[in-house]
């Protein structure tokens, strides 16, 4: 028994198509069974979804609304503004693929001045939509012209960016060893959580007014936005707390062992590796973000879903609520999925060398 | 007690009466330990003895209670900036390694250069090479600790404590954790760093390393030393009863 074992190719009927199909569908009688019912199902629903969608729908609603849905009631004569933002993004966007896609030092300024970018790119945006009330190029656009997937973005994007920081200070300032931040973060996180965030909307809407000095008022959709960072950022602050106390102590040790100081060991130890665990979760708090920022209906903001629910209000589009709603629902996935799957891509890259 | 020579001049770590409690519970009782420059003192003590919380009072990992600690002529007390001043010029390895997983082998040995040191980043690197090649891994350099070998994690945990140039090193159950055929390539690097003349306190079972490097051995029991000689003396002849029971306990196992 000293010769060397050859290495042969594996069994016929195991490799291909084919073999996967019997291995993975047809394996036992109780799976093919399975697999012959799930095969019926989605070929009666999916029937009817198609013939409807390809014969019956009129589609003529979406095509003919398109650009309410996207961008409200914002005027029409100042639309070259929103595509300024549009492409500045993706050309943000694609900079950041070249300069984060390839390893290697030389891409380091691009990564910077990227950074700056993204970081320059969120007041210039709202600068560039709002627009100044007695400038001829840029004419005022009150935020109540902002309005569909345009005002769902800003409001989730704002939401997101905000929420993070802020999650993360709590998270920190509920491990804190200074007894009253600790307290108020305590309070802060279980008060916020122990309300739904239609109320919270409701508090930032109508009740924010009330504490606000006289004659100051703040503005309607940075209600909201405040709203919503408020609310996101008690749940991201008890995902991180999760991925914080993941870090093992003997972390902290070797770090205070060498001589870092305590922000050196948060900011280059343990968060690092707490915030990596905790993507998944986050991301998906994100998500749940996005689609929750369809609420706004309950403070009178045009949104996506508003709108949505404003054309089939009218009488020409009566009765098509299933095609509206479907295109509005496929628009929520869309972006949706492409969070979940960036997170993926995230993890993926992050994930390197951890084992 | 008579196991502990007298403080001289030279003594780079002088701890006198320290204590420590965990709650009620008595872990350090009244320890007193006097270290030259260049010696290397090895303990060794049944688990639970407090020798692995009386050396990491040394970095103040761990703070003691009653007592005096002076490192390098600073006394331990409770101002933060002699903690930092002493812990850059302390080197640590633990048992478990404690890299840090997020990071290449090279940014675990560079990291506290660049930012408790403040060095330029091409000399932080250059002496990590340097240390990644006197501890034998440095083709290992751009990998991240996950994907090395627990002997290999080792060596790149203790060249990254060299990269502060540390006076003292401290060590605690560094082999515990490995293979046993980790444990030489680890032990060896111990054994040159030893030679090389840097003061060394190390915890550890493995007595052939203790017998043939270090200049005295500690037995630790009960929260303190219960006795302490030269290895030949320590081994040849132990006075305390509790001494002999657990040499023959971790000899003949």
């Amino acid at each position: 028994m000293t010769a060397i074992s050859e290495a042969v190719q594996p069994p016929r009927s195991e490799i291909g198509v084919l073999g996967w199909v019997r291995k993975n569908l047809f394996s036992t009688w109780y799976n093919a069974l399975l697999t012959l019912a799930s095969l019926g199902f989605i070929y009666v629903v999916l029937r009817g979804l198609l013939t409807w969608a390809l014969t019956t729908a009129r589609w003529e609603v979406v095509t003919t609304n398109l650009t309410l849905f996207l961008i409200g009631p914002f005027p029409r004569q100042q639309v070259w503004r929103v595509w300024v933002c549009v492409l500045m993004v993706v050309l943000l966007g694609g900079l950041s693929m070249v300069a984060w896609g390839a390893p290697g030092r030389r891409h380091k300024w691009i990564r910077r001045w990227v950074t700056v970018g993204w970081l320059l790119s969120f007041p210039l945006t709202i600068m560039l939509l709002h627009g100044f009330a007695s400038s001829s190029l840029l004419p005022l656009v009150g935020t109540s012209y902002w309005g569909g997937l345009l005002l769902t973005f800003l409001l989730a994007i704002v939401g997101i960016v905000a929420s993070f920081p802020l999650g993360v200070l709590l998270a920190l300032g509920r491990r804190s060893s200074l007894p009253v931040v600790r307290w108020f973060s305590i309070l802060y996180i279980e008060l916020i959580r122990g309300v739904p965030l239609v109320t919270v909307l409701f508090t930032a809407a109508v009740m924010l007014p009330l504490f606000l000095p006289e004659g100051m008022r703040v503005d309607k959709v940075l209600r909201a936005m405040v709203g919503f960072t408020l609310f996101t950022a008690a749940y991201i602050a008890e995902n991180v707390r999760g991925g914080l106390a993941a870090v093992p102590l003997g972390q902290y040790e070797a770090a205070r062992a060498l001589g870092l100081s305590g922000w050196q060991v948060m900011g280059l130890i343990v968060l690092p590796q707490a915030l990596r665990a905790v993507i998944p979760p986050v991301v998906g708090q994100f998500i749940t973000l996005f689609k929750d920022t369809s609420l706004v209906v309950i403070i009178g903001l045009l949104d996506l879903l508003n709108i949505a629910k404003s054309v089939v209000a009218q009488p020409q589009f009566m009765g098509l609520k299933r095609e509206v709603y479907l295109f509005v629902a496929v628009i929520y996935f869309v972006f949706s999925y492409a969070m979940s799957y960036a997170s993926q891509r995230l993890e993926k890259a992050l994930g390197v060398g951890e084992r | 007690m008579s196991n502990e020579r007298l403080e001289s001049g030279d003594d780079i770590i002088i701890c006198r009466d320290v204590h420590k409690w965990f709650g009620d519970f008595h872990v350090l009782r009244g320890v007193n330990l006097a270290v030259k420059r260049g010696e290397v003192v090895v303990i060794c003590g049944p688990s639970g003895s407090g020798k692995s919380t009386f050396i990491r009072t040394i970095n103040r990992l761990e703070e003691h209670q009653k007592g005096t600690i002076i490192v390098d002529g600073i006394e331990l007390t409770q101002d933060m900036r002699n903690v930092a001043a002493i812990r850059s010029e302390i080197g640590m390895v633990f048992q478990s390694f404690n890299l840090f997983p997020h990071l290449k082998v090279i940014d675990n040995v560079t990291l506290a250069p660049i930012w408790v040191r403040k060095w330029p980043k091409e000399k932080a690197e250059k002496v990590a090479m340097e240390l990644l090649e006197r501890v034998g891994i440095p083709e290992q350099a751009h990998k991240y600790p996950g994907q090395l070998s627990g002997g290999q994690q080792q060596r790149v945990a203790i060249a990254r404590a060299l990269a502060m140039q540390p006076k003292i090193m401290l060590f605690d159950e560094p082999t515990s954790a490995l293979d046993p055929e980790m444990i030489k390539e680890v032990l060896d690097v111990m054994r040159e760093l030893a030679h090389s003349g840097m003061t060394m306190i190390v915890i550890t079972h493995e007595m052939g390393f203790a017998k043939e490097v270090a200049h005295r051995i500690l037995f630790f029991d009960e929260g303190n030393i219960v006795e302490g000689n030269t290895p030949e003396e320590f081994f040849r002849n132990p006075r305390e009863e509790r001494t002999r029971l657990f040499l023959s306990q971790i000899l003949t196992h």
